[in-house]
């Protein structure tokens, strides 16, 4: 520890004289109010120090105390249905205690409860060999999730003793007879944020993420343990977009950063989840979330922790075994904190008045992700999906934030303002957005459902390529000029995009759909093409065929409507395809032989 | 006793350093007396030793290197409050300047506020009815949102913002009511225009105005938004009142802010705004909202003008990116008469779902919505389709489209600066407009509805 006197103040960046024995990266607390504050660069003995705090009223002449520690999160039960800010402070605890609805500064306050019992129950014995990641014994912290404690990172021995029962996350619950002696261990952790969790091996990811959005599902897939992008404009649906996946996606636990963002969008998040229905665990969604809320008024530097301690949290998940999605919203704010402060340390700036780093630092979160061997006897498998929002000024993607981020995720998911006016939402735009794990996730889905996936979903795609062409014909010619299967195109390929790809976030049952809710849906478009091309080739003209399908046609549009638990009727639909088709047949005096 | 000084050793643009200073804090607020006795405030942007660079809020003109003093007030830029606000004028720093008594503060309070703990926000869900079909339906407005108007130069935001303060005060007479109102370097005449409005609708007597005009000091705009903030918090959180605050123009307050960034020689942005513009935006915009456990709310409706009309450009942009929604204003359809010439398809309200519905609009609010914004958006694009090819082209169901649309431009959304609506009068309207339509192409309603609104046989 070593304590120096502050020179000068410019906003978040605090200097410091006398500092030389402190280490970059040390965590300081900032004058006489205790700002909380991070050393970024040191100079002889002076030390930039990022304060995650508003420095106003701080000056010259106070006093700097490092504590010895980079900025580390704990690791223990109490972290889920929490909300911390950038740095792991929880914010009830810090409404409580400030007794405030302001962020008061100069706030101490320990990130998880020290007092709550939970019930711990080994999983070993005493005499047992174990060595970093072993689990050693479970709390079940929510209904869904089972909090296993892991032996720390580095740590090697013979269990001793290992105790049952209630504790606090601060009482001994197990003794390691280590090469240097016997060692007490509790259930927390602690872990520097700048550093990822070690791991055994990296796998390759292979089963995709289910979110129950359709556009992202069954034509953008992610994989669990891959990354994606999602860029826009605002006002285009990215929050959405990624609140969707935090209510629906198959996973274990879900990490969400409010990433300098608004306020209520955190609220939001507070007042819905707990009433959410995960469909997979039959339990509240907020039994299985963790928030990180840095908004957009609080602290920069905090912003720029932020994500770094949503990470950490999504890997210490990750490591006994769970699969994880952790959401940014929005990274483009995290990467504005990164280049206010390089520009208040006068770094020479890149593009666009970032840091030459940027690139680096994106790359280096994403790398974060993936899917794991995790250390620790069993070979547990667990993955992280990271889901980041990029906000490119004036929607335009060509700037930097868009561009580094790209370059490692391999998911894009283009959001586009001209589609958000339409009210087409999710407003992704099919044609220039990918996912290049798409082949591979439909060959899988493709498999359970004992279907071609892969060919229904190219074709889909197909048709709406197709339409984009025909559409640039109309535009200049007029409708009347296309041939009859083409104006039968542009009908199917308006049925994909508004009876299937469009999806309102907001409405009771059409805010998640199941993949057989998906498959039956497209099969059933994909069919009412199959049985219009049938009747064209017997003779059946476009405005017989669109007058005679008015009705079931209808029925299609609102197939998005139908519960989950009559998923069935949705056959009937495609038998009442065939009926109408055949009547228009038989009303053109055209025999059908079928 | 406060400390006097003599050294300043440099004034550039906006900026003064004083030299061989002690004991002074970042963001202090600075006291600047020149050699005719004249007194000015600025701030300290930064401290670096015994080096202080203070921004000063009435500009540099005729300050003195040698002869003028500085003392550091050991506070920050603050501003009194007390109820008797309410119906009193300020000028952009807040100093009483209609000629009236000076108040009796109750207390005095940093204009920067400080950030509300996400977890303290009460989700804004209050409908506003502001009489205005295109914002009440279709982007509604709720309390404790920030909605701001996006306008071009020459355009009638000015009209359209008097018609929401003169009309969403109306309803819910029995609580308690207040206009903030921050004039960010506008002219006279569009200040007189709203003061004008709020006499002649006794709104006056329930706001506060706060008044920075174009030949006031620049860079005292980057104080009067939030002395206006700091007087709706006030209002708001510590007396219970549902303070509606509108602030114009915000183009100027990040004007002033570059003009200081220029001056500290940052990196500039785009356009030359400071790279940190979406946070100091932020720091604004956030400030509105409601808390648990307070009765009140602060609405913010910021105003700005688009340079060139270019939604693209970094002001309207970054205030995208934070605030809940935007109200678009459109040069086609003012150049048509049209009043308030609102752009539905661009503008938003990101609040409205929870605002509306059965309980607290209509239970046919949102799909009726939906699917005017679907109609409207698919009429246009038939519309400039038939502009190219000529009605011919048209298909029956366009033509119907295009007939939804020309009577929604000119019924629905052409009401007048004077008409005021009710929710139930505008959801009326938009189901007589919607009749125009085939009923098969009304997807985004659900057949119950439809059966209960439009009656088959119709
Ligand atoms: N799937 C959806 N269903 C219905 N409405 C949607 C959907 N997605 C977006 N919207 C509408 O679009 C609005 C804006 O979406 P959202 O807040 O996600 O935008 P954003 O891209 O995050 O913008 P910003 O960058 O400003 O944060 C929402 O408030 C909602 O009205
Ligand atoms: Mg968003």
């Amino acid at each position: 520890m070593s304590k120096g006197t502050i020179v000068s103040v410019s906003g978040p960046l605090v200097t410091a004289k006398g500092m030389e024995t402190a280490n970059i990266q040390d965590i300081c607390r900032v004058g006489k109010l205790g700002l909380i504050g991070e050393i970024i660069e040191m100079r002889n003995d002076v030390a930039s120090i990022q304060v995650y705090e508003e420095t106003s009223m701080v000056g010259p002449g106070e006093v700097v105390e490092t504590t010895g520690e980079a900025l580390s999160v704990e690791l223990a039960p109490g972290m889920i249905s929490q909300m911390f800010d950038g740095i792991q402070r929880p914010l009830d605890e810090f409404m409580e205690k400030t007794n405030s609805n302001f962020l008061e500064r100069g706030m101490s306050i320990e990130p998880l409860n020290r007092e709550k019992q939970w019930e711990f129950t080994p999983s070993l014995e005493e005499g047992t060999e174990v060595s970093e990641g072993d689990i050693v014994g479970i709390v079940q912290e929510t209904k869904v999730i089972e909090h296993r404690i892991m032996v720390p990172f580095g740590v090697k021995g013979k269990i001793k003793s290992i105790s049952s029962g209630s504790f606090t996350i601060s009482d001994p619950i197990y003794v390691l007879e280590t090469e240097d002696g016997e060692k007490e261990f509790t259930m927390m952790q602690k872990w520097p944020v700048r550093r990822g969790r070690p791991i055994k091996t990296k796998l390759n990811p292979e089963e995709p993420l289910i979110t129950g959005q359709r556009v992202i599902d069954t034509f953008f897939p992610v994989a669990k343990g891959g990354a994606a992008a999602v860029p826009g404009p605002f006002g285009a649906g990215k929050t959405v977009v990624q609140h969707q996946i935090a209510k629906w996606a198959d996973v274990d636990l879900v990490v969400y950063v409010g990433c300098g963002e608004r306020g209520n969008e955190m609220t939001d998040v507070i007042n819905e989840f707990p009433e959410l229905i995960d469909p997979n665990t039959g339990e509240s969604i907020m039994e299985r979330t963790v928030l990180i809320a840095n908004t957009s008024n609080m602290p920069v530097a905090a912003r720029e922790a932020s994500i770094y301690t949503g990470i950490t949290i999504a890997e210490y998940f990750r490591d006994m075994g769970y699969s994880v999605a952790i959401m940014a919203d929005s990274t483009s704010r995290w990467a504005e904190a990164l280049r206010e402060m390089s520009g208040r340390l006068e770094e020479m700036p890149g593009d666009e008045g970032y840091p030459a780093y940027l690139g680096s630092r994106l790359a280096e979160y994403y790398e974060r992700a993936g899917k794991v061997v995790t250390l620790g006897s069993g070979d547990r498998t667990g993955s992280i999906t990271a889901i980041g929002a990029v906000s490119p000024p004036g929607g335009d993607t060509s700037e930097p934030v868009t561009q580094n981020t790209l370059r490692v995720a391999k998911v894009f998911w283009g959001l586009d303002s001209s589609l958000a006016q339409r009210r087409h939402f999710p407003s992704i735009n099919w044609l220039n957005s990918y996912s290049l794990y798409s082949n591979e996730m439909n060959d899988y889905v493709g498999k359970q459902l004992g279907e071609d996936w892969n060919d229904m979903v190219t074709r889909a795609k197909a048709l709406l390529q197709d339409e984009s062409e025909l559409q640039e014909i109309v535009r200049l010619v007029g409708v009347e000029s296309l041939s009859e299967r083409d104006r039968l195109k542009l009908v199917v390929a308006r049925m994909i995009r508004e009876d299937f790809l469009q999806q309102n976030a907001f409405d009771d049952v059409d805010t998640y759909t199941s993949r057989n809710k998906q498959y039956e849906m497209l099969f059933t478009i994909l069919n009412f093409e199959d049985q219009a091309v049938r009747a064209m080739d017997l003779g059946a003209y476009y405005d017989e065929i669109i007058k005679g399908t008015d009705n079931v046609r209808e029925r299609v549009g609102r197939m998005k409507y139908i519960s989950e638990d009559d998923i069935k009727t949705i056959e009937t639909i495609r038998n009442q395809t065939k009926d109408d088709i055949q009547t228009v047949l038989e009303k053109g005096g055209v025999e059908s032989d079928a | 006793m406060l400390k006097e000084y003599k050294t300043v050793s440099e004034v550039v643009g906006p900026l003064m350093t004083v030299e061989g200073v002690e004991g002074v804090k970042f963001d202090e607020l600075v006291d600047i007396e020149l050699q005719t006795g004249e007194r000015r405030r600025g701030q300290v942007l930064e401290i670096n030793g015994d080096k202080a660079v203070v921004q000063l809020f009435e500009g540099s003109t005729g300050i003195n290197l040698e002869d003028t003093k500085v003392r550091f007030l050991a506070k920050p830029l603050s501003l009194d409050v007390s109820e008797d606000m309410i119906g009193r004028t300020f000028d952009g720093m807040g100093r009483v300047s209609d000629g009236g008594p000076n108040l009796i503060p109750e207390k005095s309070l940093d204009i920067n506020g400080i950030a509300i703990n996400p977890i303290a926000r009460d989700y804004p869900d209050e409908f506003i009815q502001t009489g205005i079909s295109t914002i009440d339906h279709l982007n509604t407005l709720v309390r404790g949102q920030k909605l701001p108007v996006f306008s071009g130069s020459g355009l009638p935001h000015k009209e359209l913002a008097a018609q929401i303060a003169r009309q969403a005060s109306v309803t819910n007479t029995d609580e308690k009511f207040a206009v903030v109102f921050a004039a960010i370097g506008i002219t006279f005449e569009e200040a007189e225009y709203f003061m004008n409005d709020f006499k002649k609708t006794g709104a006056i007597d329930r706001s506060v105005l706060f008044i920075n005009l174009a030949d006031d000091p620049a860079i005292e705009r980057i104080a009067t938004p939030r002395m206006a903030l700091t007087a709706a918090e006030y209002l708001a959180f510590e007396k219970d009142m549902h303070v509606l605050v509108i602030m114009t123009d915000m183009t100027n307050y990040a004007e002033a802010l570059r003009e200081i960034s220029a001056a500290r020689r940052e990196v500039p942005g785009r356009r030359g705004y400071p790279g940190y513009l979406y946070t100091n935006l932020a720091t604004l915009y956030e400030r509105a909202g409601r808390l648990e456990g307070t009765k009140g709310s602060v609405t913010q409706i910021p105003i700005l003008t688009m340079p060139e009309d270019d939604i693209t450009h970094p002001i309207p942009d970054l205030t995208g990116y934070i605030t809940e929604g935007q109200i678009i204003l459109s040069r086609d359809l003012y150049n048509q008469g049209y009043q308030p010439p609102i752009n539905v398809l661009p503008s938003l309200s990101r609040l409205k779902d929870k605002g509306t519905g059965e309980g607290k609009t209509r239970v046919d609010h949102a799909p009726t919505m939906n699917q005017i914004f679907s109609a409207y958006a698919q009429g246009k694009e038939a519309k400039e389709l038939s502009a190219v090819l000529g009605e011919a082209a048209l298909s029956e169901t366009d033509r119907k489209y295009v007939e939804f649309t020309n009577k929604f431009e000119k019924e629905y959304v052409n009401q007048g600066n004077y008409t005021n609506r009710t929710i139930q009068e505008t959801l009326d309207l938009g189901w007589e407009l919607l009749k125009v339509l085939p009923r098969a192409e009304l997807k985004r309603i659900k057949d119950d509805m439809l059966d209960k609104y439009l009656p088959k046989g119709e």
